[in-house]
């Protein structure tokens, strides 16, 4: 273990500086003259829409892409990286969104594998440990033990062990892609304890995020790209939240939120004490040209709502009513034919079939609820896609090449494809960039004008209180209370950790 | 909202669950062992003989070594996500490679065993190198060497070849009471591969190929090199079956290894020993358990006189039992 303790604050000479970094693939530009430094000590933001080319910048500092012109200089040296050896070697170091982590390993045996201490031939196990052991100490995480199975790791704990892999390969620069999108309301907290220490033992940090609110409570710069080019980088206490949307999308984003124009009309879906394992003594109403929001704690029972609604795990006390009929909902078959339809939160692994393209996607619940020839009367597939706004090179593109945006249009689209009366919405922008966000709402609001009822789920306060026109927050499996259109973050949140009296 | 965030930073640091005990697959196959060697000894004893004597010792060893030695094997390409298919037909012709070498020369013992593991670290080469280079899926690649060495076989002979020593005829029967030499020897065998596994980095990288092979590279594991060691180790594995069954025979035979049907019953003895066929966990001490179930339940059915059609669909039953009993605590442990 050679990581070494650097002084915070920014230094003069950057740990890495990228210039004029262009790639192109298959002719199309992807990264047209793109600068970046990274200091020692700092968290640096990169941000910018999807498309814009961040990951593409991550992959060439990570030594996936050579950057076809413009310089690599890892302290005052020009290097070229063939492959991702190169720039670990380097003390460069990408943490994923998915994590390269092996579950049935323990953290130790993942933190140096491929690097395993050997003494007589074999593993040096003890070695292995206690160098493990120093480095989460190290970062002040002692509550991992190196043996431990990391299938049993909290997803934040397998994240740290994810950043402490990175260190003991001797890692200065730490590129961070999207850190929070798989933690816990509760978990991006210790991750902003565990990025303020990081930073301030020296290392280096890129911090890829869409989520505005990271960026400014982290970041002491922010670098911004659109297109594949470079807009600006400036400090952030020099920006705000607005100029840096604008330099994202190169225009003002006038309302990232529709405006509320339903009328409530009859009640679409009732719920009358229903409860299950997870949940208890739910009684509430969504109404027809309503989005109704559904807001509280990772593990508050906000998903199992959704999921016991959708048949997944039924209810077994209480009753849900449909269009003023009591009707038992025992399955996900059921609950299509019932009208209801349910966009899960894990996009890629419950909402698509990756592999397939977006037609057969599309068509996905239509062909698997309807018989015949309606299943297979695909006329109104282009009007479909053309309504949620799917951009593909073609209904036979596989989906797993589409950005995340088009993907959840895609899921979007397959539930349009049968016309639910009630739809569940559960975490619909994660992973999303702004614009397509901003089309993802527009969207939602225009089905809800049509007529249809929407329970959306979301850990994004902002995006909740910014759609619904009332929000149900969720504690510890019960209702915790009901809040109109437009109430305030704190109020939200004093609910969800069972501080506030019910409003 | 500071109160709300201490909240949220005192649930989080909750000390995690320990658990001090943890029922792993491989004590689950010896509980089962034992209880299979119980009721055995009792559905024996109603029967009117005795299960657990010098000849029924004998008996469940005997079958489990040339099992327990491909089975071994075996475990080293399933834990690294792989699969061979070949080693049936490896048999037969390294059984027939030993024997024709010795050819009843006791001078030509040694060379006939080396010819033998030679021409088996070959075919485990190949398997290894068309499923990493070629990029062939381990169970179509190692079918077509299947088939390739059952077209060698079915073209050069028609019955069994070479002959043995008298003196090697010895590693097949030798014993120390009533515990065969040879399956002594494949404990030892088992030990080392133990060993191997859980202690080399070779064998942690083995793991680590079966369990995301992309995490892996992406550590910067040579998992090319890693399938191909496992490859040709078990292919060995399978040479040192087919030169213990030409010991056994006296000469060499094309089919002793596909008649037995070592190839799939060996992935079965693996799988029934709680090493997941997806590869990434397992071992090889459940593998031997699972070698010795499958050939304790042999030893009882034949004590019984039951009919082989019988005998064949509790082993069907019993595997699947086993392997959807693994699946249950995986899901359980997953969802806890």
């Amino acid at each position: 273990m050679a990581v070494t303790h650097g002084t915070p604050g920014v230094e003069d000479d950057p740990v890495v500086r990228l210039e004029g970094i262009e790639k192109s693939f298959f002719g199309v530009p992807v990264l047209r003259g793109v600068d970046l430094s990274l200091h020692a000590g700092e968290v640096h933001a990169l941000v910018g829409e999807n498309g814009a080319g961040k990951s593409t910048l991550l992959k060439v500092l990570a030594g996936v892409h050579r950057p076809d012109s413009g310089r690599i200089v890892v302290r005052d040296e020009e290097v070229t990286f063939a492959s991702p050896r190169d720039a670990q070697a380097a003390g460069i170091a990408i943490i994923h969104q998915e994590f390269t982590l092996l579950e049935h390993r323990t953290v130790a045996e993942n933190v140096f594998l491929g690097r395993e201490p050997v003494r007589r031939g074999q593993v040096d196990r003890r070695a292995l440990e206690a160098d493990t052991r120093r480095l989460l100490d190290w970062l002040g995480e002692d509550g991992i033990e190196p043996g431990t199975e990391v299938a049993r790791l909290s997803v934040a704990r397998k994240q740290v062990v994810e950043i402490v892999k990175a260190l003991s390969a001797d890692a200065r620069v730490l590129a961070m892609d999207e850190p929070t999108a798989a933690l816990a309301d509760n978990e991006v907290e210790l991750l902003y304890g565990l990025v303020r220490r990081l930073r301030d033992r020296g290392i280096a940090i890129l911090y890829v995020s869409h989520r505005m609110r990271e960026v400014f409570d982290l970041s002491s710069r922010i670098t911004v790209l659109k297109d594949g080019a470079f807009v600006t980088c400036a400090p952030t206490a020099d920006l705000d939240t607005d100029q840096v949307v604008r330099h994202m999308v190169g225009r003002p984003l006038e309302t990232l939120y529709p405006e509320r124009t339903g009328v409530p009309g009859a009640v679409r879906i009732a719920l009358r004490g229903a409860g299950n394992e997870r949940v208890r003594n739910l009684t509430f109403d969504v109404r027809a040209g309503e989005i109704v929001g559904l807001a509280g704690l990772q593990g508050s029972g906000r998903s199992a709502i959704a999921r016991a609604i959708w048949g997944v795990e039924p209810f077994t006390t209480g009753t849900v009513e449909l269009d003023g009929v009591p009707t038992r909902v025992t399955g996900p078959r059921t609950a299509v034919r019932k009208g209801i339809g349910y966009v899960t939160e894990d996009r890629k692994g419950e909402g698509l079939a990756l592999r397939q393209s977006v037609r057969d996607n599309a068509l996905l619940v239509r062909r698997a609820a309807c018989r015949g020839a309606v299943a297979r009367q695909a006329a109104d597939l282009t009007r479909l896609l053309g309504e949620v706004g799917v951009v593909a090179r073609g209904p036979h593109q596989e989906v797993r090449y589409l950005s995340g945006g088009n993907q959840q249009k895609v899921v979007l689209g397959k539930w349009l494809a049968v016309r639910p009366r009630v739809l569940i919405v559960d975490e619909p922008t994660r992973g999303v960039d702004v614009g397509a966000k901003q089309a993802l709402y527009r969207l939602l609001r225009g089905l809800a004008d049509d007529g249809m009822a929407i329970l959306m789920i979301s850990s994004e306060l902002p995006e909740l209180i910014g759609m619904s026109d009332r929000i149900l927050v969720m504690h510890e499996g019960a209702l915790a209370g009901e809040l109109p259109a437009g109430a305030d973050e704190e109020t939200v949140m004093a609910l969800a950790t069972g501080h506030g009296a019910a409003a | 909202m500071s109160a709300v965030r201490e909240q949220i930073r005192r649930r989080s640091e909750a000390p995690p669950r320990t658990r001090t005990f943890v029922i792993t697959p491989v004590l689950v196959v010896y509980l089962a062992l034992a209880v299979l060697l119980v009721v055995g000894s009792v559905l024996v004893g109603v029967h009117g003989g005795v299960l657990l004597d010098h000849g029924g010792i004998l008996n469940i060893l005997t079958r489990g070594t040339v099992l327990g030695l491909v089975a071994i094997g075996q475990t080293l390409v399933i834990v690294t996500g792989s699969l061979d298919l070949s080693v049936a037909y490896l048999i037969g012709l390294c059984s027939l490679v030993a024997a024709e070498t010795m050819a009843g020369s006791t001078a030509m013992i040694v060379p006939g065993v080396l010819a033998a593991l030679v021409v088996a670290a070959v075919v485990g080469l190949v398997n290894g190198l068309v499923i990493t280079v070629l990029k062939a899926n381990a169970f179509i690649a190692t079918l077509g060497v299947a088939l390739v060495l059952r077209g060698y076989l079915e073209h050069n002979y028609t019955g069994p070849a070479g002959s043995v020593p008298r003196a090697f005829q010895h590693i097949g029967y030798d014993r120390i009471g009533p515990v065969p030499v040879a399956a002594l020897l494949m404990l030892l065998l088992a030990a080392a591969a133990w060993w191997y596994l859980r202690r080399t980095r070779t064998g942690y990288h083995m793991y680590a190929v079966g369990g995301d092979v992309d995490v892996a590279r992406l550590s910067g594991v040579r998992t090319g090199r890693t399938i191909v060691t496992a490859h040709v180790l078990c292919a060995v594995m399978a040479g040192l079956a087919g030169v213990f069954l030409a010991g056994r025979l006296g000469s060499g035979a094309p089919y002793v290894g596909t008649d037995a049907g070592y190839d799939l019953e060996s992935i079965a003895a693996v799988v029934l020993g709680g090493t997941a066929l997806a590869g990434g966990r397992g071992g090889v001490a459940g593998t031997i358990g699972g070698v010795l179930i499958l050939s304790t339940l042999d030893t009882i059915f034949d004590d019984l006189g039951l009919d082989s059609f019988f005998k064949d669909v509790v082993r069907g039953v019993v595997l699947i039992v086993a392997v959807a009993l693994y699946a249950r605590r995986r899901t359980a442990g997953r969802s806890a």
